[in-house]
């Protein structure tokens, strides 16, 4: 399932010119990023930024209002809905939520899209399935129903799952979120470990600026619809944007804004509009 | 003035993009079938979800309804010295009307809310999103199956609806109130027309099935996924399916018993 179709140069997913907003609210205002193969890009930013969001624009699940997107050199958004399902099935997505099935076991969970796309018999998909479990450390855990898992084990589950056909991209959406120091580890060293064993790309989208500059290759920066910076780890440590500053060291003043827009609190509160 | 009148205008808009968008998700499911004949285990387990476990409510109230009926009727009937009738006139309500309808709004209340509930809470937990991005059309995989399941499931819990129901009416009539056993059900397979009054019942049911049934999946996966979308959502389906049962039992009574 892994194939590609370019080269190691070209991008796999190149964004240009996005345009997205949500009724009035603009989203993304003309952005432009090339995620490299094979590598592990972050695309990182303040809650509310769209970093979800951008996920689901490459996965199809939304519609830019402007600007084009391509995965492996393919507009996804031209695409019929049995050529974008077939696209899909090179791409792997982890949920910010696991986004498992609550009626079947961890080893169905797994299995599912081994038994939607395939025609494998039993025997191969018990050992895919028991493989991929193992790759995850969740192989003692097949029979567990979602319920009885931890957020950070179903992570990991929905990780196996997103896994199992072999695709040559996985979208990570916030995999870092509620998750306590150890497994937040465990999950940035996996996701680091299956992208150099089998040369995957990954995609991940994070606030979790530690964790994420540990593992990442490169990483761009979202605020305010724009792309306000983009580089290594290392280069974004020492930039000079205020607003990379700001969000790298988790500062409450800077140029993105901790409050949302509203009048002055003394207007508000003493005004001539005040509510009784 | 205007200003009501913009008002009104967009809520129309509104509803009527609403409809359409129920109208559509209603073909896309229909198309569907194609999807399950390779995979008949999903039609059993729904039918086993929607249906069999809505025998409980429905044999019971079955049970009661039909009691009632044949308590009711047996004091109007003997006012007239009719009482050999009861059990046509048990039958025929039940054949008729409160079979289908009262079924229906009982399934609308236990099938129909776990349903939109369901569907609601899998779109909330990003487990629709998840199928989609795994190349799996939620449509087709979640809701064709259920839907179908309903629309088998309604005429036969009907039909077990009104077959309890003349049990309760023979045991209250026949039973307690002394009503001749040979009349009541000879009067019964007499009277009881198989098209004017089973083919009628089952037809009726068919439709309620599909409505309710529709009603609850589009419910579901037009919610807002949010706790608060989800509740409202699953209070919508029972609300409008039990409606939209009344008002086409009225349409279809007078289709079909109307001269």
């Amino acid at each position: 399932m892994s194939g590609h179709s370019g080269s190691a140069e070209t991008p796999i997913v190149k964004i240009r010119g996005l345009h997205f907003a949500h009724g009035s609210r603009v989203i993304f205002d003309g952005i432009d990023i090339d995620i490299p193969r094979g590598r592990v890009t972050a695309i990182m930013g303040p809650s509310g930024t769209g970093k979800t969001t951008l996920l689901k624009l490459i996965g199809g699940q939304l519609r830019p209002d402007a600007g084009s997107i391509e995965v492996d050199g393919i507009d996804v958004h031209r695409l019929s809905r049995r050529a974008l399902f077939q696209l899909r099935m090179r791409m792997g997505m982890l949920f910010q939520s696991g986004a498992l099935l609550t009626d079947i076991d961890v080893f169905e969970n797994v299995a599912y899209p081994l038994r939607e796309h395939t025609d494998l018999p039993e025997s191969m998909i018990r050992v895919l399935v028991l493989m991929k479990l193992e790759a995850v450390g969740l192989r003692g855990a097949h029979d567990l129903m979602p319920a009885e898992l931890s957020g950070g084990m179903a992570r990991r589950v929905a990780l196996a799952r997103a896994i199992a056909l072999d695709p040559m991209m996985v979208m990570y959406d916030e995999p870092f979120t509620g998750q306590d120091p150890i497994s937040m580890g465990v999950l940035a060293k996996l996701i680091r470990r299956l992208n150099d064993a089998v040369q995957i790309t990954s995609v991940l989208v994070s606030h979790d600026v530690e964790e994420t500059s540990a593992i990442a290759d490169l990483i761009y920066v979202i605020s305010g619809g724009k792309v306000v910076e983009q580089g290594t780890p290392d280069q974004l440590s020492i930039s000079t944007s205020d607003q990379v500053r700001q969000f790298m060291r988790g500062l409450p003043d800077g140029p993105m804004r901790f409050h949302y827009e509203a009048p002055p609190l003394v207007e508000e509160l003493l005004g001539p509009g005040r509510k009784p | 003035m205007l200003d009501a009148l913009a008002r009104f205008g967009r809520h129309g808009m509104v509803a009527l993009e609403r409809f359409g968008r129920a109208h559509l998700l209603f073909l896309q499911i229909v198309a569907g079938i194609t999807s399950l004949l390779p995979r008949p285990g999903l039609l059993v387990t729904q039918t086993y979800s929607v249906g069999v476990r809505t025998l409980v409510i429905v044999t019971v109230s079955g049970l009661f309804v039909g009691m009632v009926l044949g308590l009711q009727g047996y004091y109007v009937l003997s006012q007239f010295a009719a009482e050999d009738s009861l059990g046509v006139m048990v039958a025929a309500s039940l054949v008729r009307e409160l079979g289908p309808v009262v079924t229906a709004l009982l399934f609308a209340g236990r099938a129909g809310s776990a349903l939109t509930a369901e569907i609601g809470l899998m779109k909330a937990t990003e487990q629709l999103s998840g199928l989609e991005m795994m190349a799996v059309d939620p449509v087709r995989r979640i809701l064709t199956p259920r839907f179908f399941a309903g629309l088998i499931s309604m005429p036969v819990l009907a039909a077990l609806f009104s077959a309890i129901g003349a049990l309760g009416g023979y045991f209250v009539g026949v039973g307690l109130l002394g009503v001749d056993d040979g009349a009541f059900w000879s009067q019964m397979q007499a009277k009881i027309d198989w098209n004017e009054d089973v083919i009628n019942g089952v037809i009726k049911s068919l439709v309620f099935g599909l409505v309710c049934t529709w009603i609850a999946l589009f419910q579901g996966y037009d919610s807002v996924p949010t706790s608060e979308g989800v509740s409202r959502a699953t209070t919508r389906t029972v609300v409008h399916s039990a409606l939209a049962v009344l008002v086409l039992d009225f349409v279809l009574t007078a289709m079909m018993f109307g001269e």
